[in-house]
């Protein structure tokens, strides 16, 4: 076993699951044999060169890795505006350019190699935005794998591109009825289908969440975003960032970026949680500014409730963060205090929608939105020599039916 | 000897296998759910599991799901689950009480207070569906300290290997999952059950329950010709919902529909004895 530093941020998690006290492996015991075979597999697969191999081919030819780190200069110069000399340099680490346009891409990529390599034909996901549907039918349609994606039934209609999308890749897509029809009712749906096709089925899950060996492994697989950022701000920059923002739901893009930089301690690291309609009138989706520790679909975090320990319904405009809880090892690094979290309104994150499709010509997904919003508030406040690499984790042409609809045509 | 012990040992010396009710606590609202509980050692059941409602019942399938929304929507929380078993309590002093859910609400209310309530309420064990034992040390080990019993389930999956582990803090009975599903979802395969039941009783002396699937008194027959209980749940509650009138209220024949299964099922349960005596 390798020994870790005691004063890393980058060990977790423990042989339990754990990262400090959050996470673990709280599920039925019909599904638990079937986690310490996921548990075995990764262990081996991660240790294995020919696995790593079959990952950058594919991450290179497939999905089109790397992904650019691309200067922001409009952003930039816009955010300088009035800032009295001030205003960070903004950089954009372009996920959304990925295959199927997120970077969910990266995790499917490797749970589905893993899947082939434990012989399952069965692929079972949720999810919130449809990205991770969308990537995983993907996949799924690569390598001639059954696939079925359990939705919120709310999610399916605000996010129609998606749900097309998916079936033209030759998905099931099951519309969840039960609770409150997002994406959190979609992972017990999910959960639910596992546990009866347990033998066959494999559970993509879709963020850094659920029962270990899931949030340190999907980590893993997205940590390829903070790696290539290191590389190609050192090369763009000769020195590494001064601060990094990502949005959160269940948290896969931001600990994919926010990783490789944990022992930095320099670096600053911001997570921007979707506030909804504002943190005050509890229609919100920020687990950690709102929420306590609980336990919910498998892991021990910080989880939106009431008193009677209760799951709370989410809001959020953007369906990719609309859920109660959040990855374990974001509640772990919120309680040590390296990564600072913070949150943005739908409101803020539209505004930001828009101002970066006018400006770069880029339209963000309405989730690295929510990132946007924030940065157009940090970035003023920082000196011009402040570097900041922000996390474009998706492309916005999933939202534009529904942004459309909310602006009334008025852009 | 325990009161979940006592009620093994009297259904064995009658030559048959136990009746185990489950029905969600508060539904379809508080005092018809203590009438139903008060009711049902006196229809037949033998140990009475109350489910704990939860608003993501993960392992559950739509009637329990259901049966959940419809205590929460009337107000129900553990505090409210824990003063209904005291009440239940305060009348019938033999039925084994075991309380059935999920970890968050406990973890919630408090680990150790929740215990002590538990224990002072009546409640003989718990039922914690993600609570696997790897996950022992949260509520399972402070439970058998505190004096309750410690259900575990497990599960067609849970091969000859993992089997110790299962059964190393459990006590009270093994409760055997008939199928890889969820509740109240598939029938079983009877003989498959059976041949589980054997498996499980050659690394146990603890009575084996099977539950999940069975749905009337013909399959509690078949599953109590080779294990020591039977669980009933699913199909109680879809008996609730059944009979509630066009706005989800209970009706004048909510508490009857529940003894009427209830009997049938007792009824199956004891015609199971027969055969085998026969």
């Amino acid at each position: 076993m390798t020994v870790q530093p005691l004063n890393s941020y980058r060990s977790g998690p423990d042989e339990r699951g754990h990262f400090g006290m959050f996470g673990g492996r709280f599920v039925a015991e019909t599904l638990m044999p079937v986690i310490l075979e996921v548990e075995k597999a990764y262990a081996a697969a991660k240790d294995d060169p020919a696995f790593q191999a079959e990952m950058d081919g594919y991450l290179a030819h497939y999905v089109g890795r790397p992904s650019p780190l691309y200067y922001a200069e409009r952003l930039t110069e816009r955010l300088r505006e009035g800032a009295g000399g001030k205003g960070a340099k903004i950089y954009l680490k372009r996920e959304e350019l990925n295959h199927t346009g997120s970077h969910k891409v990266n995790n499917v990529l490797g749970q589905i190699l893993l899947a082939r390599r434990m012989g399952k034909k069965r692929i079972i996901a949720e999810t919130g935005a449809g990205q991770h549907g969308v990537a995983t039918a993907t996949l799924c349609a690569r390598f001639g794998l059954e696939c079925v994606i359990y939705m919120g039934a709310v999610d399916v209609e605000r996010q129609k591109p998606n749900v097309f999308r998916m079936q033209m890749l030759g998905a099931t897509v099951v519309p969840v009825q039960s609770g409150s029809r997002t994406l959190k009712d979609a992972m017990n749906e999910a959960l639910r289908d596992w546990v009866t096709n347990v033998a066959t089925t494999y559970y993509c899950i879709g963020t850094v969440a659920g029962p270990h060996p899931y949030p340190g492994m999907v980590r893993d697989f997205q940590a390829v975003i903070g790696k290539e950022t290191r590389e190609q701000i050192l090369a763009a920059e000769g020195r590494l960032p001064d601060s990094l923002v990502a949005c959160i739901g269940g948290g896969s893009n931001a600990m994919g970026l926010f990783y490789p930089f944990l022992d930095d301690k320099d670096v600053e690291i911001y997570g921007v949680e979707a506030a909804g309609h504002g943190l005050a009138s509890g229609q919100h989706a920020a687990s950690l500014t709102g929420g306590r520790p609980g336990v919910l679909h498998g892991n021990r975090t910080y989880l939106l409730m009431d008193d009677d320990g209760q799951i709370a319904e989410a809001h959020s405009i953007s369906a990719g963060l609309d859920y109660p809880g959040i990855g374990p090892e974001h509640a772990f690094l919120h309680e040590t205090g390296r990564v600072t979290y913070i949150s943005a309104t739908d409101k803020e994150a539209l505004e930001a929608f828009m101002l970066l499709s006018k400006l770069e010509g880029i339209i963000p997904a309405l989730e690295p939105a929510h990132a946007l919003a924030k940065v157009v508030e940090l970035a003023p406040q920082k000196p011009q020599d402040h570097i900041m690499v922000v996390n474009l984790s998706g492309r916005g042409d999933k939202d534009v039916p529904q942004v459309a609809d909310i602006l009334g045509g008025q852009f | 000897m325990s009161r979940i012990d006592r009620r093994f040992a009297a259904c064995r010396a009658e030559g048959r296998a136990a009746l185990v009710t489950f029905v969600t606590a508060g539904d379809p609202d508080a005092d018809t759910s203590l009438a139903i509980l008060k009711a049902l050692p006196r229809a037949g059941a033998d140990l009475i599991e109350i489910g704990m409602p939860f608003t993501d019942p993960m392992a559950d399938g739509p009637a329990i799901q259901l049966s959940s929304q419809r205590a929460l929507k009337g107000g129900q929380t553990l505090k409210k689950t824990l003063d209904m078993v005291r009440a239940l309590r305060a009348g019938e002093a033999d039925t084994p009480v075991i309380l059935m859910g999920y970890y968050n609400p406990i973890y919630i209310y408090g680990v150790e207070r929740f215990l002590k309530d538990a224990r002072e309420a009546g409640v003989d064990g718990l039922i914690v569906v993600d609570l696997p034992p790897e996950e022992d040390d949260e509520l399972c080990v402070p439970a058998l300290k505190a004096g309750l019993s410690f259900i575990r389930l497990a599960t067609p999956t849970t091969d000859d290997a993992r089997l110790p582990a299962v059964l190393a803090n459990t006590s009270g009975f093994v409760y055997y999952v008939s199928i890889t599903g969820i509740t109240g979802s598939a029938t079983p395969d009877f003989g498959a059950v059976a041949q589980s039941v054997a498996r499980i009783k050659a690394h146990t002396n603890l009575p084996v329950v099977v539950g999940f699937g069975v749905k009337t008194g013909e399959h509690a027959a078949a599953i109590a010709r080779g294990a020591d209980g039977v669980v009933v749940g699913s199909a109680l509650v879809e008996a609730v919902r059944a009979s509630l009138d066009g706005e989800g209220r209970a009706t004048a024949g909510t508490l009857a529909a529940v003894e009427a299964l209830v009997g049938e099922l007792a009824a199956g349960v004891r015609s199971a004895a027969k055969a085998t005596a026969a």
